[in-house]
């Protein structure tokens, strides 16, 4: 069982509900925000293991290649490019589709693997973490994020730290979850990034719910826009001095008894929609 | 000599593009003879990769000078090794960039300017 959380661009506590729910459910964190993970700094594990993730990209052999260019053209990713008879490969941009190999008639190309990231994982406060990482510099964080999720056991419950905003990452991210907990705060942004969300968790068509952060218990537009549209809202997280206080120490909310019970009653408000044993 | 612009419009007094491989056309002028052709740039459309795209659809169509605002480092990479020449200028209109250029009035672009990963 996988359980999303999202949020809009910027952060908006998608880290701290993540993380709080992990410890509340006692699931397994998934961070995919491969290009800033930073659910570590807040649960601090042990890393006991470490692997890279490795992409495949073409090497032309100088001395077979004729400088024909069919593998350019066939390249849907602009990976290469040719001048005078040079073909030149960006070897960032190649999503090891495998079409230039298939079309050179001279047998010119071969595969190296480069490591575009690698993905940690380890344990702390009797849950299992783990953690993308693309290497800074590296345009593609869809194979990392692939990787990460690809090697989780379903069967277990696992909470997965989306990337932010709606793209590309967040789609492959959603690919993998059964729920979707969506994060915002009571702002005109939050409600805009608020709805891009709510699109984007529709077309996959599962169940979702909102948590609002930096909730003051007033009326807000938040809520105001659950309640016309029909859309559970699992919980809120207050913003007084104490949350900022043990949140500036990066300390977890979960084990302070002011915090607690806001993530146990997550628990359960998710558990009335998904149930599980 | 060809020279080739990134262009907002296919006319020549049309503005210029500043932005390279996600402008919308190429117009392509050439000095000696006055002809002229405008190409949808093939970068626009491209999910990444646009600079790269834009250069060789420009470096197949044999110019030897390309007028942008700057170049992000793939595209300048190859236009460097196609032995073109990477002219600097504003958005105003083409007509304009070219009596510049003809003047001598314009600025190599001598380094490439930052990526934008469009993905
Ligand atoms: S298809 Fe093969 S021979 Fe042709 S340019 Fe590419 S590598 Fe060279
Ligand atoms: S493997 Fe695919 S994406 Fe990579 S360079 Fe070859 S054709 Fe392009």
């Amino acid at each position: 069982m996988n359980i999303a959380v999202l949020s809009g661009k910027g952060g908006t506590g998608k880290t701290t509900v993540s993380t709080n729910l992990s410890l509340a459910l006692n699931a397994n964190y998934v961070d995919c925000d491969v290009e800033e993970p930073n659910g570590f700094l807040f649960l601090k594990p042990n890393i006991d293991n470490v692997y890279e993730v490795e992409e495949e990209y073409p090497v032309i052999n100088k001395e077979k290649c004729v400088g024909c260019g069919m593998c350019v053209k066939v390249c849907n990713f602009n990976a290469l490019a040719k001048v005078k008879d040079d073909i030149l490969v960006f070897d960032k941009l190649c999503h090891s589709c495998g079409a230039c190999q298939y079309v050179c008639k001279f047998g010119a190309i071969e595969y190296k693997k480069r490591v575009i990231g690698r993905i940690e994982s380890g344990s702390a406060f009797g849950i299992n973490i783990k953690q993308g990482i693309l290497n800074k510099g590296e345009p593609m964080a869809v194979p990392v994020i692939k990787k990460m999720l690809s090697s989780i056991n379903r069967n277990e419950l696992n909470v997965i730290d989306c990337p932010p905003g709606t793209s590309c990452n967040v789609v492959n991210s959603l690919k993998y979850s059964d729920f979707a907990v969506l994060v915002t705060e009571p702002s005109n942004f939050g409600l805009h990034d608020l709805k891009l969300a709510i699109e984007l968790v529709k077309m996959f068509n599962i169940p979702f719910g909102v948590v609002i952060n930096k909730d003051n218990g007033e009326e807000n537009i938040i809520k105001k826009y659950c309640i016309n549209n029909n859309i559970r809202i699992l919980g809120t997280i207050p913003f007084n001095k104490k949350t900022a206080e043990l949140y500036s120490k990066g300390e977890i909310l979960y084990f302070d008894r002011d915090h607690k019970n806001i993530f146990d009653e997550l628990v359960n408000n998710i558990r009335e929609v998904l149930p599980w044993s | 000599m060809k020279i080739v612009i990134s262009a907002k419009g296919q006319d020549i007094n049309d503005l210029m593009d500043v932005r390279f491989g996600r402008c919308r056309y190429f117009q392509i002028h050439n000095l000696e003879t006055g002809e002229f052709k405008v190409l949808e740039n093939a970068g626009q459309k491209s999910g990444g990769g646009a600079g790269i795209a834009a250069a060789q659809q420009i470096i197949d169509e044999g110019v030897d000078v390309v007028i942008t605002g700057s170049l992000g480092p793939n595209a300048f990479d190859l236009i460097n090794k196609a032995g073109i020449k990477a002219y600097k200028c504003d958005e105003i209109s083409i007509k304009e960039v070219i009596e510049k250029f003809k003047n001598g009035e314009l600025q190599e672009i001598n380094i490439a300017g930052p990526s934008h990963h469009g993905m």
